[in-house]
């Protein structure tokens, strides 16, 4: 993603305008607040007051700072909550307290001990496997937030302010974004990362606009005037009220399309595109429902049984799934997918693996585990009876080629179910789609992970997320390929990755032959009003031109270029 | 000195939120409690940091030890946390 400046036409030049991708749409405006995680280094001299009133400090501060992360950890869900919590027992730890007490014995400040303390612990864990070093930069930010409480200094994270703020920073973690209050942060920024990161993925969840891959966004200073567009990608130095009119006329006009956009998934001439919801539990169907879903076109299974030692019931798994099939008239599940980064501890893989994400996982691992992949299509079955034969479909993870394409084809026949598909996630299986359209009844793009091994970056490596980028021309070609087989074949290909939540992405997918588009439920209407918008020719140029485009940022640029209606959808 | 064997089932080892419950759950004992390898020098089971730096992976086996009134107990309920593979 290149940042590019226009200079004023003024004598001196000045960077005026940054440009990111924009992962969030809507428009924030105000004064910058700058998260940087630098808290200074104690000074080491020799500490002369009452040591007994300095131990109490320093221990009084890990506890502030442990029920600070306590408290933030249960106004939060999911991984956030992990971590934060993980986080408030590294400032309770005894251990760490009496080495803190010894330090400060010896001479030494409350801040000083603290953080000899603190490296102590990082030299044990730095040493360890590639898990604890994970850990390391948690453990860092506790002992950053113990040492600013004691230096007085801001407390690195999240600012905490009365005041409408613009956030910029290098990245940020779920656990940072979590905390965020969208009355308070208008739109956040970030240097780093990419559109189909965690922070893209809860910002949109969250409803603040964000740009992410922003370069030189940190040169902004704190509390400049800024305005940021997560619509276009935009962050904009000191804009004048021009500026800001129209960036706001632009979203109001987005708004009332969003919101006079209804129905069923279209282009402007009424070539049919369904809209489906990603759903990984029962608590996602209403919200669903709520944003005009014609069906689910992603069910994540496994959330059901994420903390499950053992598999389970087959009752339990027809309850699960009988909420889903009669809340929607289509519904594709995804049989388990485990391993890599969703380990199950009732599907284990044959040994340790030094590469998890290239190993046993998604329909490698059921191969492996025969009867629970068998388990679970009795369950899909049983949960259908009674209801029409198309309403449920299902389909592997991770498959490869044709042949196994056919064993799981066989195993879904076996139990009476009509419509078996596959992911298409594997660059091998995109390349030979002709072979595996003749095994199944259709398929579904995974783009995250189709991303990560098209480009050989792992998804979790936060500081390649720009690799990852979904617009690059390689992915592009390789999902026409598989959705041209599609056509051919007479089946089905829809997009069930994040990448169908971006608006002028669904116009190009659309274009590129893909016929259903399945997304986490607060991105379907704005999707749904920018393909109402546009002519089913004009998404296939669109298409046309992000394909010949050489750059991730090129191709965005050509398939907006060719999409004349966003600028009223103010996108 | 009460003692009791474990085998750690978690898929992620003893790290993240197997070993997170069982900090919290050692913490919660009224007397001192050490977790480690057989040959090696323990550590102190209330201390997510030690329990951390322990890296014990899945397979590992562990030994528990307490001491005092309700020790016995203690373990006891300590150990139930690794029969249950919640990765």
């Amino acid at each position: 993603m290149r940042c590019w400046s226009r200079s004023r036409p003024s004598s001196r030049s000045r960077m005026r305008e940054f440009t990111g991708t924009g992962v969030s749409p809507g428009v924030g405006v105000g004064r910058v607040r700058v998260m940087t995680g630098s808290v200074p280094v104690p000074p080491a001299e020799p500490f002369t007051g009452d040591r007994v009133a300095e131990t109490a400090r320093a221990l009084a501060a890990l506890e502030e700072v442990a029920r600070e992360l306590e408290s933030r950890a249960t106004a939060v869900g999911g991984e956030a909550h992990d971590v934060l919590s993980a986080q408030a027992l590294m400032a309770r730890d005894p251990d760490l307290a009496g080495e803190v007490t010894v330090g400060v014995s010896a001479g030494l400040s409350a801040a000083r001990a603290v953080y000899e303390s603190f490296g102590f612990y990082r030299e044990l864990l730095g040493g360890s496997g590639a898990y604890i070093s994970a850990r390391v930069a948690d453990l860092d930010d506790v002992r950053d937030r113990t040492v600013a409480r004691l230096m007085a200094f801001a407390v690195p994270g999240v600012p905490e302010t009365d005041e409408r703020y613009v956030l910029i920073t290098q990245d940020l973690s779920p656990a940072d974004l979590a905390l965020l209050d969208p009355a308070q942060c208008v739109a956040f920024v970030t240097e780093e990362g990419g559109p189909i990161g965690h922070t893209a993925i809860l910002a949109r969840a969250m409803g603040i606009p964000a740009i992410v891959a922003c370069a030189g966004a940190l040169e902004v200073p704190d509390g400049a005037y800024v305005l940021a567009d997560g619509a276009s990608g935009t962050l904009v130095l000191e804009p004048d009220p021009a500026r800001v009119e129209r960036a706001r006329a632009a979203e109001k006009a987005r708004a009332e399309a969003v919101g006079s956009a209804t129905g069923p998934g279209r282009t402007k001439d009424g070539h049919p595109v369904p809209l489906l919801a990603n759903v990984g539990g029962p608590a996602d169907i209403e919200p669903a429902l709520r944003n005009g879903a014609e069906g689910v076109g992603l069910f994540r299974s496994e959330y059901l049984f994420l903390d499950e030692a053992v598999p389970p019931s087959e009752e339990q798994q027809i309850a699960a799934y009988r909420a889903v099939l009669e809340a929607f008239p289509r519904v594709v599940v995804r049989v388990l997918d485990a391993g890599a980064d969703k380990p199950l501890s009732f599907l284990p893989p044959a040994a340790v693996e030094p590469n998890p994400a290239l190993g046993e996982r998604g329909l490698r691992l059921l191969r492996r585990h025969p009867e629970v992949l068998k388990g679970q299509l009795k369950a899909l079955a049983r949960a259908a009876e009674g209801l029409p034969a198309d309403r449920l479909r299902v389909m592997a993870p991770m498959v490869t080629d044709a042949e196994e394409a056919r064993v799981f084809t066989r195993a879904c026949r076996d139990v009476g179910i009509q419509q078996a598909g596959i992911m298409i996630e594997v660059p091998a299986a995109a390349v030979r789609a002709h072979d595996i359209a003749e095994e199944v009844d259709f398929f579904s793009l995974g783009t995250n992970d189709l991303a990560q091994y098209v480009f050989a970056v792992d998804r979790q490596v936060s500081s390649l997320t720009r690799l990852q980028n979904p617009w690059r021309p390689a992915l592009l070609d390789l999902m026409a390929h598989a959705a041209r087989a599609a056509t051919e074949a007479g089946k089905g290909c829809g997009v069930c990755g994040e990448a169908a939540a971006d608006p002028v992405m669904a116009c190009v997918l659309a274009g590129l032959g893909v016929t259903s588009l399945s997304m986490s439920s607060p991105s379907l209407p704005l999707v749904r009003a920018a393909l109402a918008a546009h002519t089913y020719a004009e998404c296939q140029e669109a298409a046309r031109a992000a394909r010949a485009a050489r750059t991730a940022g090129d191709a965005r640029a050509a398939a907006r270029a060719a999409l004349p209606a966003l600028e009223t959808l103010g996108l | 000195m009460a003692e009791r064997h474990v085998r750690v089932e978690s898929l992620v080892g003893l790290h993240s939120r197997p070993a997170a419950e069982f900090v919290k759950a050692a913490a919660a004992a009224p007397m001192e409690v050490t977790i480690g390898r057989f040959a090696e020098v323990p550590v102190n089971a209330k201390s997510i940091l030690g329990v951390l730096a322990l890296d014990a992976r899945q397979g590992e086996q562990l030994r528990l030890c307490a001491e005092g009134d309700g020790a016995d107990e203690v373990l006891e309920s300590l150990a139930t946390l690794f029969t249950e593979p919640n990765a």
